[in-house]
């Protein structure tokens, strides 16, 4: 395997233009379309010295603010600067277990990049010139993978006759699982599919995330003691009143964001026509980008059509071109997307990526019907063009309908990602637990309690889909409510 | 996971029925009639979603019959007992409702006569009528003839060919049963075409029917909507939301088409595996 350096730099302008942020190294997009390899490949040591120095060290660190678990930007990269990276790595530890994957998956330029001081003001995300944040917290958290740094455990002996069962191994149940482990408590998680890692397993690609990240963090979860248990459904296998029998004190939820919407259109159950999950799932958990070597098929098409703006959709389509690449099919794989470019929720990052790649993006288009053929399968999709509104309740411009501006696209393949309700395999064996009107479990926002005493929840099984990140911090605070719970017990 | 017993309850005329009980203690003590488990044959096998056949609560196994069909039934088929299943999670979806409903008629046809047993058998002990049809293309693929004779009042079999019982097919029996007398509910499981019939039949005489539907899934969870099915004009995951449903809302020519979705991508494998086993045994003489 061979790559090219995308970025190139000289040492004179290193120099005259220390202010020009440092471009990371990337495989290019020609090579890369046709295989599921990492497509960042992250900063050198120099890259990242060189990146740290740009970073003017605010009085008042505002970029902080923009993180939601409040890992201190400023002191891991002045730690950079002064080459002190075990320092930088046990900073940003404080806070985030995984920074690995955050460092990868983060949306930064919505989060402490947009609060960067070198971000102009109002602008929808962050200016380029903004610190690459994002890119200096994997090269700290790589440097602690190759260097095997862990926060130490510290085991209570009063809590080490405590167990608490972790249910979900997603970026939540294994944060949790974490840090309620490091404090000598006996941790069982329980997966309900046969592989460990929630959506970072199933959803998110190894091109952007690579399962060796992965598979390191969990393997550190496990040498902290935690039992994982997959193919377990808890509501299904087992209830919550029965883990609570066999002696657990404490259950955290952890499930995740479940069921996916459809569009609700004619002909949108032809075949061919996926959620963003389920074409994710087999590709990325069941390996159907190897068939026939792994067994479970995907459909591959001519026109692969993937609907949405998120993070989920560049996903799908960056995979979709993928495939077609992969089976000789010629590349067209299009986006379509209810507004435009700049209202799109996804990482900047990646749509970018997405059109390096040579996905097609047609904005303002919102679909109102699927034709398809006397056998079932989807061939067109039919669309009225959109234009922008007021502003809705996201704030967001709205997307308004032109009458009479009807057309049709061939489609052969369509994959929805429009978004998840929530999955209430559990909650509806368990209705003591409360949730809201979407079906998310509602919690005490200091503990992260439910309406069930020593039950909490975190991550996208509250308050709908968010970011890894955000899912760690929710997880953390369970956490810690569950250890103070448990040493007022003893 | 690992498999206790393994069975051929028949291999003729292109058919291949295998009986497989599995070790899988919290499975077997809370599987009801009507629920199914999700398993893996390897590593790289697909998710199959199979109906939980018979528990045995006190050995700690269950019991699931599959049709060799395609390529991954074949390789649960190709296992022995003493392996191990990769995968095993269950149960999942809703059990039936097992209730006094008073006279009801059970048509079962192919494997799924393997799924309407434990579900006569409760009907039966909760104080039922329990009248059973069930039909298979000739007499050697019939399976649990016994056992069903013994949970049912009243038992009829029909064979496509006239090799056993009555020739002609199951939706026959069900259509003279429901002219003659009152029944309560009629309850199908069995291939897509025999249950679409039997939900027309029924129709007719206003008799409410439930079928469980055998919808390609992959997580069997609701994650992936895979199983999307349509009832009423609404759409519902067979995995979350069934997999039982009422069999006069189905939209029948939707499923038909959408579990026909791999048919090129289940030759191709097949057609691989066909020719590796040939260059095998080439290799071999």
């Amino acid at each position: 395997m061979f790559f090219l350096r995308v970025s190139s730099r000289n040492f004179a302008a290193k120099i005259i233009m220390r202010k020009e942020p440092v471009q990371v190294s990337e495989l290019k997009a020609d090579i890369r379309n046709k295989t599921f390899d990492e497509v960042v490949l992250g900063y050198t040591e120099e890259e990242a010295l060189e990146e740290a120095s740009r970073c003017i060290q605010c009085k008042n660190p505002v970029c902080i603010s923009g993180c939601p678990v409040g890992i201190d930007i400023k002191t891991f990269i002045k730690q950079i600067t002064e080459k002190d990276y075990k320092g930088a790595y046990f900073t940003i530890r404080e806070k985030s277990n995984f920074p690995s994957i955050c460092g990868r998956v983060c949306p930064a330029e919505y989060q402490c990049r947009k609060t960067c001081v070198l971000t102009k003001k109002g602008e929808p995300f962050a200016s380029e010139r903004a610190i690459q944040i994002h890119f200096l917290e994997r090269f700290i958290g790589d440097y602690g993978k190759k260097h095997h740094l862990d926060v130490p455990s510290e085991p209570d002996k009063n809590l080490s006759s405590f167990k608490v069962a972790v249910v979900g191994s997603g970026p939540a149940g294994l944060c949790c699982a974490g840090e309620l482990a490091r404090k000598g408590i006996k941790v069982t998680v329980f997966e309900s599919l046969h592989k460990t890692g929630g959506v970072l397993r199933y959803g998110i690609p190894p091109f952007r995330l690579p399962w060796e990240i992965m598979d390191f963090e969990i393997e550190n979860v496990k040498k902290l003691g935690v039992e994982i248990i997959p193919n377990f459904v808890v509501g299904k296998t087992k209830t919550i009143n029965e883990l609570f029998e066999e002696g657990y004190s404490a259950i955290f939820l952890g499930l995740g964001a479940g069921v996916p919407s459809f569009l609700k259109v004619p002909g949108i159950n032809y075949c061919n026509i996926y959620s963003a999950n389920e074409f994710l799932t087999r590709v990325n958990l069941m390996g159907a980008y190897k068939f026939p070597e792994f067994h479970t098929p995907v459909n591959v098409g001519k026109h692969m059509i993937v609907i949405g703006g998120g993070n989920t959709a560049m996903d799908a389509a960056r995979v979709a071109l993928r495939l077609q690449k992969l089976n000789g099919i010629e590349p067209n794989t299009t986006v379509i997307y209810r507004r435009t470019e700049v209202e799109m929720p996804a990482r900047r990052l990646e749509i970018h990526h997405a059109k390096e790649e040579g996905i097609k993006f047609e904005f303002l288009i919102q679909p109102v019907s699927f034709p398809g053929d006397e056998k079932g399968y989807v061939k067109k999709i039919r669309s009225l063009r959109c234009e922008l509104g007021e502003p809705d309740s996201s704030g967001r411009r709205r997307p308004v309908p032109i009458e009479g501006s009807e057309f049709e696209m061939d489609c052969d393949v369509a994959v929805v990602a429009v978004g998840l309700g929530a999955n209430e395999v559990l909650t509806r064996v368990t209705p003591e637990i409360k949730t809201d009107r979407w079906g998310d479990i509602t919690v005490d926002t200091d503990t992260m309690e439910t309406s069930v005493k020593n039950v909490y929840a975190g991550g996208d099984i509250v308050g709908g889909e968010g970011t890894v990140i955000e899912a760690m911090g929710m997880a953390k605070k369970a956490a810690y409510a569950i250890l103070e719970n448990l040493s007022n017990k003893k | 996971m690992k498999i206790i017993e393994k069975k051929t309850l028949s291999d003729v005329s292109g058919i291949k029925l295998t009986q497989i009980e599995v070790a899988s203690p919290n499975i077997a003590k809370k599987a009801q009639p009507g629920q199914f488990i999700v398993l893996m044959a390897t590593e790289k096998g697909e998710r199959i979603p199979l109906t939980v056949v018979k528990k045995n609560k006190e050995a700690g196994t269950i019991t699931i019959i599959l049709q060799e069909a395609g390529f991954s039934t074949k390789l649960i088929g190709s296992l022995n007992a003493g392996d191990s299943l990769y995968a095993l999670t269950g149960p999942l979806g809703h059990a039936t409702e097992i209730k006094n409903f008073g006279r009801v008629i059970l048509v079962g046809g192919g494997v799924g006569i393997a799924e309407i047993y434990p579900v006569a058998k409760s009907l039966k002990e909760i104080g039922n009528h329990v009248t059973t049809i069930i039909g298979a293309r000739t007499k050697e693929v019939l399976i649990l003839e016994e056992e069903l004779k013994s949970t049912s009042d009243d038992f009829f079999i029909t064979t496509d060919d006239g090799s056993y019982e009555r020739k002609g097919f199951t939706t026959d029996v069900l259509k003279e049963l429901l002219s003659k007398d009152k029944y309560n509910v009629v309850y199908a499981v069995g291939p897509i075409p025999m249950m679409e019939r039997v939900s027309y039949v029924s129709k007719e005489f206003n008799v409410h029917t439930l079928a469980s539907l055998n919808a390609l899934m992959v997580d069997g969870t609701g994650m992936c909507g895979c199983c999307r099915v349509t009832v009423d004009g609404k759409t519902k995951f067979a995995c979350i939301d069934g997999p039982e449903f009422d069999a006069h809302l189905v939209d029948w020519d939707e499923l038909k088409k959408r579990n026909s979705v791999y048919t090129d991508k289940e030759k191709h494998i097949c057609k691989l595996e066909e020719a590796t086993k040939n260059a095998k045994n080439s290799k071999d003489s």
